[in-house]
């Protein structure tokens, strides 16, 4: 599959800090892929440029194939920022009529658009109410219909779940999965893990302005792996040592090892066959990306970031 | 370019189709209205009558001081500083024997200070009266200087301005309602339209729509859109105010009898002049009717309504562009707002006061110089039009200060728009005045 977007080397610097500090990689069509950093990590600047709003101050975007034309390409992307909002006085109907429009949609067209998905979403009785009258996931779910009716190539969603019930946000979620299904491709940014890992096929991960991981969320637990193994047996042997592993953690029955150098996983099941254990489960403990993150980012100056200057 | 139509649509409609447009519509003229006629009301009724002792030792001023409405002379006996008030009068006027006509002062006591205009009213009969006095010293009788007085009030003052070959009828007063008015009107139109940008820049800001929509337009086409909307806005509003003047007019008339209108149209045919030994004799209502009318037209109203039109717009667009800078900046809190807005306001309310001046002269150099400079040019160069072009104002100055204006909002337009784009997405820091102007001044 060719890629969507390809970034080269971007750069973005401000007056006192360098928000995005020489940044590549690409993005496969009909993926979903996971933009992750912790906060002020230069995900905002990375997505503005990526949606036209900045010009980077070096690199190249290209997207679908061809030099990225902010002018042209704009309504083949939808873009729901982190800071997002609406027309607090607009009837709903007339709002997403209006951003559908600037989008590039004639009128009939995008009303049947809207009319599908709030037939979809079960907004239909929105119509002529006002954004100030609806809850703040009611606004979410809007939001959410504002960002892909325009049918975008490239849909971009910064924290998209953030105020939604668990109800709405597996709605949303299974929204997400459909418009891949059709061949969209969508740029997942947030940092909470576990809502990447259940979704996102490929992350890079961002601190300090650079990225600092990049690849399918399989290939980076194995990357992060530690040898880890869970074992559970029917009853403790009498010798648990081996050379072939060190037991990290026990509990009852079950216990947590990691397997030494020039072993495999093989030989920890050799040794507890060996003593006539009957075993009753053994799986590979990968670290959760969560664990991963923090042990990427902690220790670094994320945090303290914004105050800093560039040297 | 077809998006900032649809944003133009968007900010003009969702306004207009409000109620209270509407209703400010009307409201306003009616309220400016109601307010001169207040005004007007309180300052006649807000006279206070005096009844003034006058304690005269040179005897003339009894019979040569004459009563007004609001001002009343009595010759009292027995009357002095030490009980004026108890015996009901509000002043006392001591008037010393005059010695030839070396200076004297006179002086009066008054239980509440007395104003202005009645101090200067008082100065003028006592001078009146001395005049009065030395006539019939020289001998004229006191009837044939009443009727003198009388006969005198014959002769009109009427001024004539030079227009190529041949001169045109003007009216100083009309010329000062008409620049008064107008730079009044502009005036206040620049705050209420330029803080309707400001505010509107505001809430996308703070709504944080600004992020979703500039993913699909540019800043720029935003910051126009809104702009051009809210000036359609403005123009509405003038337009409905001029029909709804036009249809009270025309409503007017049907109140006027049928023979007085006929009355006026011969006036008009004849230059003022009814013929001799016509069949008509114009009354006091046709007679004045015909001075309005004829007073009005020698204004020239195509190109000051014009004028207006183009100066409205182009101060419009001028400041309007700076009150949307600043409404980009601006953070949650209002009172932000006010501070940063007073470098724009400054400027506006010194071309008040400005025009105020050009209007009463408008020839001084600093009104001509406020007239071409595009920060005060709207309010003073119509201030100045309204005394005639090209009599008071050139041609030349005319189109200086049209070309700067356009020039000045290009300019302001261009500054905004950096301004804009930074600010509109920029949260929760305080932004200032150097930052500001980093941003405008940025290459790219």
């Amino acid at each position: 599959m060719s890629a969507i977007l390809e970034l080269e080397h971007l750069k973005k610097h401000y007056a006192t800090q360098k928000a995005v500090d020489d940044i590549s990689f690409s993005i496969e069509k009909g993926s979903i892929f996971g933009l992750l950093g912790p906060n002020g990590a230069g995900k905002t600047t990375l997505l503005r440029m990526i949606t036209g709003i900045f010009y980077p101050d070096s690199g190249s975007i290209r997207f679908d194939g061809r030099t990225f034309n902010p002018e042209e390409d704009i309504v083949r992307i939808g873009y729901m920022p982190e800071e997002r909002g609406l027309y607090k006085k607009m009837k709903i109907g007339e709002q997403a009529l209006y951003l559908a429009q600037l989008k590039g949609l004639s009128k009939a067209d995008a009303m049947e658009k809207i009319r599908f998905w709030f037939k979809r979403l079960e907004m239909e009785t929105w119509w002529n109410k006002k954004v100030e009258d609806l809850s703040k996931g009611m606004s979410q779910k809007l939001q959410f219909v504002t960002t892909v009716l325009h049918e975008p190539k490239l849909i971009i969603l910064d924290e998209p779940f953030s105020g939604l019930d668990p109800v709405n946000a597996n709605l949303i979620k299974d929204e997400i999965y459909g418009l891949a299904q059709r061949g969209s491709t969508v740029i997942f940014s947030t940092h909470r893990m576990e809502q990447v890992e259940e979704i996102c096929d490929h992350i890079v991960l961002v601190n300090l302005g650079k990225k600092i991981l990049d690849g399918t969320v399989d290939h980076i637990k194995q990357q992060f792996k530690e040898n880890k193994f869970s074992i559970k047996l029917a009853e403790l042997p009498a010798a648990i040592q081996s050379e072939a592993f060190t037991v990290v953690d026990q509990k009852a029955n079950e216990l947590i090892v990691k397997i030494s150098n020039n072993h495999r996983s093989n030989d920890v099941l050799q040794h507890f066959l060996q003593q006539q254990c009957t075993i009753e489960s053994f799986h590979e403990i990968l670290p959760s990306l969560n664990e991963i993150f923090i042990s990427l980012v902690e220790g670094t100056s994320a945090t303290t970031r914004a105050f800093q200057k560039t040297s | 370019m077809n998006k900032i139509l649809i944003i133009i649509q968007r900010e003009y409609l969702s306004r207009v189709k409000n109620r209270r447009f509407l209703l400010t519509t009307i409201l306003t003229p009616l309220l400016i209205v109601l307010f001169f006629v207040g005004a007007t009301y309180f300052a006649i009724q807000g006279k206070e009558d005096h009844k003034i002792a006058v304690i005269d030792h040179n005897g003339f001023f009894k019979g040569n001081l004459g009563n007004s409405k609001h001002i009343h002379f009595e010759f009292p006996e027995g009357v002095d500083t030490s009980n004026y008030i108890k015996k009901g009068y509000t002043d006392i006027l001591l008037i010393p024997k005059f010695e030839g006509t070396e200076k004297v002062n006179y002086i009066i006591r008054s239980k509440k200070r007395i104003g202005l205009t009645t101090e200067e009213a008082i100065s003028s009969k006592i001078n009146e009266a001395i005049e009065d006095n030395m006539l019939q010293d020289a001998g004229i009788q006191r009837s044939q200087l009443d009727s003198i007085r009388e006969k005198s009030q014959f002769a009109e003052l009427k001024s004539m301005e030079e227009q190529g070959n041949t001169a045109k009828e003007s009216n100083a007063a009309l010329s000062y309602g008409i620049g008064f008015g107008s730079g009044m009107l502009i005036y206040i139109t620049m705050f209420i339209y330029g803080a309707m940008v400001m505010r509107g820049v505001m809430e996308e800001k703070t709504n944080r729509i600004a992020e979703v929509m500039v993913s699909s337009v540019k800043p720029f086409q935003l910051m126009l859109g809104k702009i051009i909307g809210i000036g359609a806005v403005g123009l509405t509003q003038f337009l409905m105010w001029i029909v709804l003047v036009v249809g009270l007019m025309a409503a007017a008339q049907f109140l006027i009898p049928h023979d007085v209108l006929d009355q006026v149209n011969t006036l008009n045919q004849y230059n003022g002049q009814i013929p001799a030994g016509g069949m008509m004799q114009a009354g006091d209502t046709a007679q004045n009717i015909y001075k309005i009318q004829h007073t009005m037209s020698t204004a020239n109203w195509p190109l000051i309504i014009g004028c207006f039109i183009f100066y409205f717009l182009g101060g419009y667009l001028f400041y309007a562009s700076l009150f949307a800078a600043v409404g980009s900046v601006v953070n949650e809190d209002p009172q932000d707002a006010q501070s940063l807005m007073m470098p724009i306001t400054m400027p506006i309310i010194f071309s008040f006061i400005i025009m105020t001046n050009a209007v009463q002269n408008p020839g001084t150099p600093i009104a001509t110089w406020a007239s071409i400079i595009p920060f005060s040019s709207p309010m003073v160069m119509m201030a100045r039009i309204a005394y005639g072009v090209p009599g008071t104002v050139a041609y030349w100055e005319l189109i200086v200060s049209m070309l700067s204006l356009v020039g000045g909002f290009l300019l302001t337009t261009w500054l905004s728009a950096k301004i804009y784009r930074t600010g509109i997405l920029m949260y929760g820091k305080k932004v200032s005045w150097k930052e500001m102007g980093k941003w405008a001044f940025r290459k790219n």
